[in-house]
């Protein structure tokens, strides 16, 4: 429950008379005064809020902001949470198995045959515009704040009077300007020319998408007469174009870095298992999968066992996911690939009936359709950079995600013993076998790590698509085609293949669509390929070739 | 591929050395009446169609608990197209010529359909096609039990347009990239012309099957959002890219008071495993929702609550969840079941001409009845916005069952068509 009006409007008073002249708070008591005696809203005005034709009710709703009370707040809130029910001609608000008539706030029996009220969006529309207005007088800026942000997209002539009264008693700054911003969104359509006109001055300013659209609006054919309001809304306009284009370009680059840091993450396994090892591994979509069924499970066992911790169940699936796809490679390696070590056309073989294996293993445990994985609440929603770019929180995480495997996979693969030894072991292994390294271990350590981090990369993929046994048939031509891309034997290659291809995918997906921009993005690496074989890096010296 | 033919040429012998001991094989009396259900139960599809195989089975079963059809059990053949449309026609053969079904329930994409239509037509046998689709095919040997673009797609347009719908000007047309969405945003496109809106209104956009990065496309839509007149989305997507589609909309928070979506192919069961609360407002429009009240939806959803809870099928056991396709095959399968009883036998071309006037009361509250010539179910609209529940608000709907307009006269040349099957496939 919001705090309610009248009691915040006491305390603006009470906080307002200590700090600032007797005028103001005599305005203030005023405002409470008239709102005071038509306070309580009657159980007809709730009806009418609640029930009939969605015109009427917004003209019910109308006349109630007129005079605010407490009451109508409650009803907002009730209405907009689908809490409140209409039974015998009254509103009732339900909490629980209790039930409080929303006009009188009496306790009532809940009669069996209330039924449920269905606001459609221009209601709620309506509906979250009213509470908004009415937390325009909350006592915490920040509830202040959010009012205005809620106000911008349903500014009209109606609560011009709500505005002013409000911008009469704003102390805040910052506040008053976005107050001031708002009045003129309302004022731009105004039959008084000069009134349009320092509207659209003051719009200038602005940084809003929806006040791109206003003005735009404004400007097409017919609507504004007058000339000098014109210039003045085109100014307006190209001014907020130029700040949203930001938007547009900021956000393009955000999102090809977030499939390049998928793709990374999905062809980091495989730079070890294929790049380093040179083991063709067709089942690397696979342990990719292996690694989102396991954060699935770890989801489910949190819901069961430890329900409060639930938004944390990731940080336990990511060791997890690892643990379990690097113990899946590690047996694929000691069974099946070390026999076939030298033979790249029968490891590709094998290794693609191990994933069909893998997939109908999966069918037959799980079931064929996809299973649900929820984000953690703190990875819904985004981070609101500008007014027209939001950043998810889930492909924020991933990117950080991606950033760390790397870290970690550079610093185990170059400055750690078994690093050492998997490349000695994999640039040449007699010499290695020679000096006392244990190659079949070394090769079986290395093929679990690349398996590990394909399970890393199915943990991430889990929080933004779909969890089902065909997960990694989708990414693995894209992995492929990354680790190619960026020359095989190079773990560099792979993060500037994998962003590259990225942020060239998103580029093209937004001047071509989805479907053409797959396409061109195929044929550009064909090309490339044919041209440089060895991709992007080659590696140097007499081992490349061996 | 060779083994494959001798597998076949084992069973033609064995079938042959069968017939030779029992020379007179007729199908007796009392032998089971054969069904296909023909869904895909694994790949893209399989989030849609999957509980359409269950809902058959369940009907079936209710069949089969009361005595069967003409007095004889029916007996279902569950096969797995796994979302491959060529796959889809091997399968349908397979059920018409080697299993001898009766007649076939099956299919969501309109590729499918397309795919098996010509074995359909070729081995004369009977299909019933229980979703809502883009129109412009009459078949004699198929029962369209889902919404024709008249039924659906026109209704949600126009009531986006309304006042209450938030008046519309804009508009983006999204879909997955294949005939349906393709078909029904042409059909989309001319209606909005037909309504004074201008090309440079219209943005049309498709994705691949399976397509899971929205990022781009919910950017071009805030776009295309912010220039000057309020925006509506029609949305096409079928299919599992649909839960990365929305989860991409809420993290991006486009809300539907201001950008309001409106889907196809998007039901509860759909929606299952997504964060809806974010999704509150945008919208649906079906011939059915779960949550209609009324005591024959009451009733159908208490027996799919309780055979889903005894067969233990994955997610419904715990949660059950009825949608517009789930009635539409129920309604078929028992129409089919009524027209063989008035037909008294399972032959396609008797029970073709008795499925015409058949009526059922369908768990949306309204009697459906089968059109006199056109194949298609008379069905009401409702459009439904989603709650944080994942259930649908009914906001709108019509006065009763609407009649299904399978040649739109929104694409030109249709009103030359006849509403009526001529037995000639037109694709």
């Amino acid at each position: 429950m919001p705090p309610l009006i009248l009691n915040t409007l006491i305390s603006r008073i009470a906080t307002t008379c200590l700090r600032s002249s007797k005028l103001l708070c005599l305005t203030v008591a005023s405002v409470l005064l008239w709102a005071l005696p038509a306070s309580a809203i009657t159980p007809a005005m709730a009806t009418a809020i609640a029930v009939g034709e969605s015109d009427d009710r917004i003209a019910a709703l109308a006349q109630a902001l007129g005079a605010p009370d407490p009451a109508l707040a409650r009803l907002i809130e009730a209405l907009l949470d689908d809490s409140a029910k209409v039974a015998e001609g009254r509103v009732l608000i339900v909490k629980g198995d209790k039930a409080i008539d929303a006009a009188t706030g009496a306790e009532t029996p809940l009669p069996a045959n209330a039924e449920d009220i269905i606001n459609n969006n221009r209601l709620r529309r309506e509906l979250e515009g009213a509470k908004a207005a009415l937390g325009l007088f909350s006592a915490s800026s920040v509830a202040r704040a959010n009012a205005i942000t809620e106000l911008k997209d349903s500014a009209d002539e109606s609560k011009l009077a709500l505005i002013d009264r409000a911008l009469a008693q704003e102390t805040d700054a910052t506040l008053k300007a976005r107050l001031q911003q708002l009045r003129a969104a309302m004022l731009i359509a105004s039959s008084d020319r000069d009134k349009r006109l320092a509207a659209a001055l003051a719009l200038a300013t602005s940084t809003q998408p929806t006040v791109k659209s206003l003005l735009q609006a404004r400007l097409a054919p017919g609507v504004e007469p007058d000339a000098e309001v014109r210039a003045a809304l085109k100014t307006a306009l190209s001014n907020i174009e130029s700040k949203l284009a930001w938007g547009e370009r900021l956000g393009v680059i955000f999102s090809g870095l977030s499939l390049g840091s998928i793709l990374f993450l999905v062809a980091l396994g495989l730079a070890i298992s294929y790049g380093l090892m040179g083991v063709i591994n067709m089942a690397h979509g696979e342990l990719m999968m292996i690694g989102a069924y396991t954060t699935y499970v770890v989801q489910n066992a949190f819901r069961q066992y430890w329900p409060s911790a639930f938004d944390f169940y990731i940080l336990a699936a990511i060791p997890m996911a690892f643990m379990v796809s690097a113990l899946v490679g590690a047996a694929l390696e000691r069974t099946v690939i070390r026999w076939l070590y030298g033979r790249p056309l029968e490891t590709l073989l094998a290794t693609w009936g191990i994933s069909l294996m893998l997939i109908q293993l999966m069918r037959t445990t799980f079931g064929a359709q996809n299973v649900p994985v929820e984000n953690p609440a703190w990875l819904s929603g985004g981070w609101e950079v500008l007014s027209n770019l939001t950043l998810p929180y889930n492909r924020i995480a991933i990117i950080f995600f991606a950033f760390m495997v790397l870290v970690l996979v550079y610093v185990l693969i170059n400055k750690t013993r078994l690093g050492l030894f998997v490349r000695g072991v994999t640039q040449n292994r007699t010499m290695a076998a020679c000096m006392g390294v244990n190659t079949a271990r070394i090769d079986m350590y290395a093929f679990a790590l690349g398996a590990g981090i394909a399970g890393l990369a199915g943990c991430a993929l889990s929080q933004i698509g779909n969890v089902g046994p065909d997960l990694g048939q989708g990414y693995i031509v894209d992995s492929f085609m990354v680790v190619v891309l960026g020359g095989v034997g190079q773990l560099a290659g792979t993060v500037y293949a994998g962003l590259g291809l990225g942020v060239l995918n998103k580029l093209l997906e937004g001047w071509t669509g989805a479907v053409l921009a797959k396409i061109v993005v195929l044929v550009l690496i064909v090309i490339f390929i044919q041209r440089r074989p060895q991709g992007i890096f080659a590696l140097k010296g007499r081992s490349a070739e061996s | 591929m060779t083994q494959l033919q001798r597998r076949s040429t084992l069973k033609a012998l064995t079938a042959a050395a069968v017939a030779g001991f029992v020379p007179f094989a007729f199908a007796q009396a009392n032998d089971p009446i054969k069904i296909g259900v023909l869904h895909s139960l694994s790949g893209t599809m399989a989030i849609s169609e999957t509980v359409l195989k269950d809902v058959a089975l369940m009907a079936i079963d209710e069949i089969n608990a009361k005595g069967g059809v003409l007095g004889r059990k029916l007996e279902p053949v569950v096969v797995d197209p796994a979302s491959n449309w060529p796959l889809f026609a091997e399968k349908a053969r397979q059920l018409i010529s080697k299993d001898k079904v009766a007649v076939t329930f099956g299919c969501w994409t309109s590729v499918s359909r397309k795919s098996v239509l010509p074995v359909f037509e070729e081995l004369n046998s009977l299909l019933f096609y229980p979703v809502q689709y883009e129109g412009e095919e009459l078949s004699k040997n198929v029962f369209y039990t889902g919404a024709a673009p008249n039924q659906q797609a026109i209704p949600a347009v126009e009531y986006l347009m309304s006042k209450d719908g938030g008046s519309a000007k804009r508009w983006v047309l999204l879909g997955t990239d294949y005939v349906y969405p393709r078909t029904t945003n042409k059909i989309l496109r001319a209606f909005l012309k037909s309504k004074g809106v201008a090309d440079a209104d219209i943005m049309e956009e498709y994705t691949p099957f399976g397509h899971s990065d929205y990022q781009t496309i919910i950017a071009k839509i805030k776009k295309f959002s912010s220039e000057g007149k309020k925006t509506a989305v029609v949305s096409t997507i079928n299919g599992d890219s649909n839960v990365p589609f929305y989860k991409e909309l809420g993290n991006q928070g486009l809300k539907a008071t201001d950008v309001p979506v409106v889907a196809f192919s998007v039901g509860e069961e759909e929606l299952r495993g997504v964060d809806t609360k974010p999704l509150v407002g945008h919208l649906a429009a079906w011939n059915y929702f779960m949550s209609l009240k009324n005591p024959a939806n009451a009733e159908f959803t208490k027996k799919w609550a309780d055979y889903a809870k005894a067969k233990g099928i994955a997610g419904h056991k715990d949660k059950p969840l009825t949608n517009d396709p789930m009635e539409a095959t129920y309604i078929g399968i028992y129409m089919w079941k009524q027209a063989v009883e008035k037909a008294k036998s399972t032959d396609t071309d008797k029970v073709i001409a008795a499925m015409a006037g058949q009526t059922f009361k369908a768990p949306g509250g309204f009697t459906s009845t089968m059109d006199m010539k056109n194949h298609h179910l008379h069905k009401p609209v409702f459009i439904g916005e989603i709650k944080a529940d994942g259930q649908f608000n009914v906001v709108w709907k019509t006065q009763g069952p609407v009649r299904a307009n399978p040649w739109s006269p929104f694409i030109p040349g249709n009103d030359k068509k006849k509403d009526v099957p001529d037995g000639k496939t037109k694709i």
